[in-house]
């Protein structure tokens, strides 16, 4: 069996920042549960002996000559953000009260 | 139904060029249709408003004498998965919802270098998790065949568009069959490419190993002539392959020859080919079709793929991993949606309430599954184990190989479902893609074209050829064989069976 509990989602939520509420979690700790047992499957064939493939088709470093291509403008690179200021992203406070 | 919906792209396509229609009438066609039927399917996200002027704009350079590339004029549906300038690109997310962005996608920008005409966005499942297009944000796109049936996913909205005459033609992407298992239940077409065949520049990536861009459409050869519009080498994706491929038009043109089938090896692989959860329906028409194959002289055998049962344990830690990395981008900074917790936050907090809000179900179980996948003391358990089933899965593809020419199975295992019947238990809506995953894995292509309706429903069956990395020709050249024999045997295309909306 997995060992997948409400506590274990809530630390992965945190971590890949989505802020699950209490039902949330309950559901994914049963679904996560059965999902992760079956695909532990694959340890059965994955012995020592076997390589890893981390891509399809075999491919070594791309590069390119260094020199400007087009790129956005910044207008064009911030047309989406939910809010700028003059020509920078404009996030919201990094340092909460406690830090 | 006006002839100019039911013709194939290649038949639009020539009498565009002969100047006896004209792409406004083509193109005006199939926003009629699309108002007519969008109301019952739901296959677009958005109707491009540009669509008219682009098409008068190729019918002008026509007139002026110009020389046209062979599908300029002829309209094509975009999946939503693909950045587009002037239309929306939402990826079936509200974390995306409005979002234009600031450049096309390479297969975007080469249909509009060729003249083709955009129509509009696809419905997808969100961020292409899902195999029903139940999980788009924006509600699923329904079956031509069957409205309380699923199209597909997730790329059911361009199979949909497709299959119901709103599009002749249509792009899709293909993660673990998001373009040939809507082709199999919709009765339509669909290419996955050899992994780095067309570019996934602008593509909003799901798992960036095994996501591929490939043509949806009615008919092989139309399928054929998208991919040598959408393929080859592009600088601004780094998997891009460099080869020069052969005309994919012409590969199917000689496999609807008569005699083009002599001395083919197929070999009809055994892990996919029957079994718990296969239909019956789908297999006998999966077998009339092997016997059709075998009287017009092509050689069928079975080969193994022992591994192949691991296809989609390896598939479901790889993809979630690859997503939890690619989803990270929708961060609330630089482009979509932002949710404020009441009283403010700092950027995590306003990061972690965005995402839980911008992100569907599926999507955050991916992203939960991802993380856990990658977790230190976890990683090698379950990451590095499935991929060294990657490995074992391609080993099987070069045995196979070794042996045939083309590998073929059904392409699904059962016919359309309908709307509910696996959302509750995400694990049978996982096991549903068990004959598309294993050539993701290994990046080989595929195509699933129509084999016929199940008995049993009454609904399209499905059947897959894979050929060898860098070997789509062979798929377009026995897909169009088999496809003449089959059309020749009904007596005219199977959609043309299809109810009226």
């Amino acid at each position: 069996m997995s060992e997948i509990t409400p506590e274990v989602v809530a630390h992965l939520a945190d971590l890949a920042r989505i802020a699950l509420t209490d039902d949330e979690i309950q559901k994914l700790t049963g679904e996560l549960g059965s999902i992760v047992d079956n695909v532990a499957k694959v340890s059965e064939v994955a012995t020592p002996d076997v390589e890893a493939t981390s891509h399809p088709i075999p491919l070594s470093n791309v590069f390119r000559p260094d020199v400007p291509g087009e790129t956005l403008t910044p207008a064009e690179a911030l047309a989406g953000a939910p809010e700028h200021a003059s020509d920078r992203f404009k996030v919201s406070a990094i340092l909460g009260e406690e830090q | 139904m006006s002839e100019l919906i039911t013709a194939t792209a290649a038949d639009l396509a020539a009498k565009l060029a002969a100047g006896e229609v004209s792409s406004a009438e083509v193109t005006r066609a199939h926003l009629d249709r699309i108002a007519a039927v969008e109301p019952s399917v739901n296959s677009y996200l958005h109707v491009s408003e540009q669509a008219i002027a682009t098409a008068e704009a190729i019918d002008a350079r026509r007139a002026a004498g110009e020389q046209l590339p062979t599908l300029a004029g002829v309209p094509v549906a975009i999946k939503d998965v693909l950045c587009t300038v002037d239309m929306p690109s939402t990826a079936g997310s509200r974390i995306l919802e409005g979002w234009v962005p600031p450049y096309d996608a390479t297969p975007v920008r080469k249909l509009r270098e060729n003249g083709l005409v955009p129509l509009g966005k696809t419905n997808m499942d969100e961020f292409a998790m899902g195999s029903s297009t139940e999980y788009s944000a924006y509600g699923p796109t329904r079956n031509p065949w069957d409205l309380e049936r699923i199209p597909g996913g997730s790329g059911g909205g361009s199979a949909a568009a497709v299959a119901a005459f709103e599009a002749p033609l249509a792009l899709g992407s293909d993660t673990g069959g998001s373009i040939r298992q809507p082709a199999a239940v919709t009765g339509s077409v669909g290419v996955k490419p050899t992994y780095g065949g067309v570019s996934r520049y602008g593509a909003i990536a799901l798992a960036s190993s095994l996501d591929q861009v490939g043509p949806v459409t009615r008919t092989v050869l139309d399928a054929a002539l998208l991919h040598d519009v959408i393929g080859g080498h592009d600088p601004r994706d780094s998997t891009s392959l460099t080869d020069v491929w052969p005309s994919f038009e012409q590969a199917a043109r000689r496999g609807a020859q008569e005699g083009s089938l002599k001395g083919l090896k197929v070999g009809v692989v055994k892990e996919l080919a029957g079994g718990e959860g296969f239909q019956p329906g789908v297999l006998a028409r999966f077998r009339e079709s092997l016997e059709l194959l075998e009287q017009n002289g092509a050689e069928i055998v079975e080969v193994a793929a022992p591994n192949f049962e691991y296809a989609i344990s390896a598939y479901y830690l790889i993809l979630p991993a690859e997503a939890s990395s690619n989803l990270a981008k929708f961060d609330s900074v630089r482009f979509g949606l932002r949710v404020t917790p009441q009283g403010g936050g700092t950027v995590e907090q306003v990061m972690a309430a965005t995402r839980e809000q911008g992100f569907g179900p599926e999507v955050k179980r991916r992203i939960i599954l991802g993380t856990y996948a990658l977790s230190a003391g976890y990683y090698d358990a379950y990451y590095g184990s499935a991929q060294k089933v990657r490995t074992l899965i391609q080993q099987d593809f070069s045995a196979a190989f070794e042996k045939v020419d083309v590998l073929v199975s059904p392409s699904a295992p059962t016919t359309a479902f309908k709307f509910g019947e696996k959302t509750a238990d995400p694990l049978s809506m996982y096991l549903n893609d068990l004959t598309t995953i294993p050539a993701n894995l290994a990046g080989v292509p595929g195509i699933s074209l129509p084999a016929g309706l199940a008995d049993e429903d009454g609904l399209p069956v499905g059947i897959q050829f894979m050929a060898p990395a860098r070997a789509d020709e062979r798929l377009y050249h026995v897909g169009a064989a088999l496809e003449a024999l089959l059309v020749d045997r009904w007596g005219g295309p199977l959609l043309h069976r299809a109810p009226q909306l």
